[in-house]
């Protein structure tokens, strides 16, 4: 089972990683040891491959650093959900892999509780039942198909939509 | 001109406007598209993730040489051995690759490709930092990416959007003194909120109000209301810098459809603050003045892609001129270029500064993310003309930070605490 660690509105990149534990800053090997580093110290040394994080309203709102959702992506974090992502993070996650949805899940989970998430279908199971996690946008179904949107750049030459 | 205008069957937007010139067809907001990108701007902080992504990700040199510009300004000159590293590998890319470099001490990225011609009107033009909303200052589609997406935009020379909605700001009336395009900002995102544009492009009409700096303000911080892009219509001083230059479809129709406008007046505007720790937790000046009126202020921080052009400086040096920055305070100042350095040296504003006890600074971010050159102690509070006010953003967690215009940061310093111009300029020059 994985673990739900339950976040407010307006988690920020800094929240996620503070600016001067970026890589190139802290080292490529240590960075995501930082995550959450002022808001919630113990995250990066308690969290387990597959937890969920989910949080409130524009998740993920400030800067453009793709080391903040890298930093989740190394603490192998199973998903994100929140009902509104702010969109610069939105494509970072998608693009590094990382499952969101959009929905708010804050008010039927508490911090700490166990659930699973079956990421193709979207579907999480919690201790009183099932939630059906909306898809990713349909214009991503193709990039994710290829694994990732690099993976669809590198076997297509074109984006996902572009006429060949 | 001469150049046709683009029939189209229904009013477009601006963003609606240039993403189908850039792109391969007629698109409107919610449509996908696939545009060229005229300029792909890449900073120190993620130039290791860039080069990975090209090299080992797509195996890819960038398409188009010209059109890359890496800036070396996040953390400059070098904090660390990591960081100087970290450098030195974006310079060899450079090298290789031909790309343009900016190194240390040229200035921050946004100012940097404006100053160079990098970014013009009609353009798209994408960063790899949050603030590359800036280029809409001059009617550029200017947007914030991570290291993939701009990876991908170098190696293709294009770039995948979804088209955005519009939220139409118009300005009436005209400010008073005191009253500043960062006031104009600040009051704009308390009234869409942190999210109120998100995936959305904000289109400001604004006459001929506004020099190109001030719009430069003005688009930056629209990233603060979650925008995509802040799209400023030309006029003004932009058609006199630009004339020609500007495409007659850069201009949106009218009848264009927008999801929400909003008008600010701007006659009514009184100076802002934005208080700890989200930016759109928006005050009058006033008002924090009274409620903090025995807070000392540690720091006061000049400078950024936000304010820290010429005339920021310019309207700092006015309060400051023949006052001392009060005991206990530093004022830190850090000039948004190396032309801004150079053109506030030659008029003699930085000495104004430095005789008024400010410390100067090498062009760059400075302390504005927490890296360098400033960083705050636990408990300190600091009044900063940068861009964001999250809870640990210039140093520790217990430090608090005001964001505000340049003249009510200077009058800050002199009083030590958060203070109006008028409070200072009403004493008199004490030197």
């Amino acid at each position: 089972m994985a673990r739900i660690w339950k976040f407010g509105d307006s988690v920020n990149t800094d929240d996620i990683l503070p600016g001067k534990f970026a890589p190139f800053m802290a080292g490529e090997d240590v960075f995501q040891t930082f995550a959450f580093h002022y808001i919630r110290p113990e995250f990066a040394a308690e969290v387990r491959p597959g937890d969920v994080l989910i949080g409130g309203r524009n998740w993920g709102l400030g800067s453009s650093r793709e080391y903040a959702p890298q930093a989740l992506k190394k603490l192998q974090v199973g998903g994100i959900v929140a009902p509104s992502f702010a969109r610069i993070h939105y494509r970072n996650l998608l693009n590094l892999g990382i499952p969101a949805f959009e929905y708010d899940l804050t008010g039927l989970l508490e911090d700490g509780a166990e659930v699973s998430l079956d990421v193709p279908t979207g579907v999480l199971t919690h201790a009183g039942g099932t939630v059906q996690l909306p898809p990713p946008p349909e214009f991503l179904r193709e990039a994710l198909a290829e694994g990732s949107i690099l993976a669809f750049f590198k076997k297509h030459g074109r984006f996902p939509g572009e006429p060949a | 001109m001469g150049r046709m205008t683009n029939p189209t069957p229904r009013p477009q937007t601006m963003a609606e406007k240039i993403l189908s010139r850039r792109g391969t067809h007629t698109v409107y907001a919610g449509d996908l598209a696939v545009v060229e990108v005229d300029q792909v701007m890449v900073v120190d902080s993620i130039a290791q993730s860039f080069i990975q992504r090209m090299q080992q990700d797509l195996g890819a040199t960038p398409k188009y040489p010209e059109r890359v510009s890496i800036v070396i300004d996040h953390v400059a000159p070098a904090s660390t051995v990591s960081v100087a590293q970290a450098q030195k590998e974006a310079r060899e890319y450079a090298a290789q690759t031909g790309v343009r470099l900016f190194d240390v001490g040229r200035g921050i990225c946004h100012q940097v490709l404006m100053e160079e011609g990098l970014a013009r009107p009609g353009w798209i033009v994408l960063g790899s930092d949050s603030h590359s909303t800036t280029y809409g200052a001059v009617a550029a589609f200017g947007s914030g990416m991570g290291a993939t997406d701009i990876a991908l935009a170098a190696a293709s020379g294009k770039t995948w959007l979804k088209v955005p909605d519009s939220v139409k700001v118009t300005f009436s009336g005209d400010l008073r003194p005191g009253v500043t395009a960062k006031d104009v900002a600040l009051e704009m995102i308390r009234r869409l909120g942190a999210d109120g544009a998100t995936y959305q492009s904000i289109e400001m009409h604004a006459g001929d109000r506004f020099t190109r700096g001030e719009r430069m303000t003005l688009a930056n911080l629209c990233v603060e209301a979650g925008a995509k892009a802040g799209l400023v219509v030309p006029g003004g001083e932009i058609l006199t810098a630009y004339g020609y230059d500007i495409p007659e479809w850069v201009y949106p129709d009218a009848g264009a459809t927008y999801v929400q406008s909003i008008e600010i007046d701007l006659a009514a505007l009184n100076p802002r603050m934005s208080a700890p720790s989200e930016v759109d937790n928006v005050f009058d000046v006033a008002q924090l003045r009274e409620e903090l009126r025995d807070q000392h202020v540690d720091q006061v921080f000049i400078g950024t892609c936000t304010n820290g052009r010429i005339e920021d400086l310019h309207a700092a040096a006015d309060v400051l001129r023949g006052r001392r920055v009060a005991p206990g305070t530093r004022l830190l100042v850090i000039p948004a270029s190396s032309q801004v350095m150079e053109d506030a040296m030659a008029d003699g504003t930085l000495l104004t500064l430095q005789r008024a006890g400010a410390v100067l600074g090498t062009p760059g971010c400075g302390p504005c993310m927490g890296r360098h050159q400033g960083v705050l102690a636990p408990g300190e509070v600091c009044v900063s003309t940068s861009n964001r006010n999250f809870i640990g953003r210039m140093g520790d967690k217990d430090a608090r930070i005001y964001l505000a215009s340049p003249a009510v940061a200077a009058a800050t310093a002199v009083m030590g605490r958060v203070a109006l111009p008028e409070d200072v300029l009403t004493q008199g020059e004490v030197a």
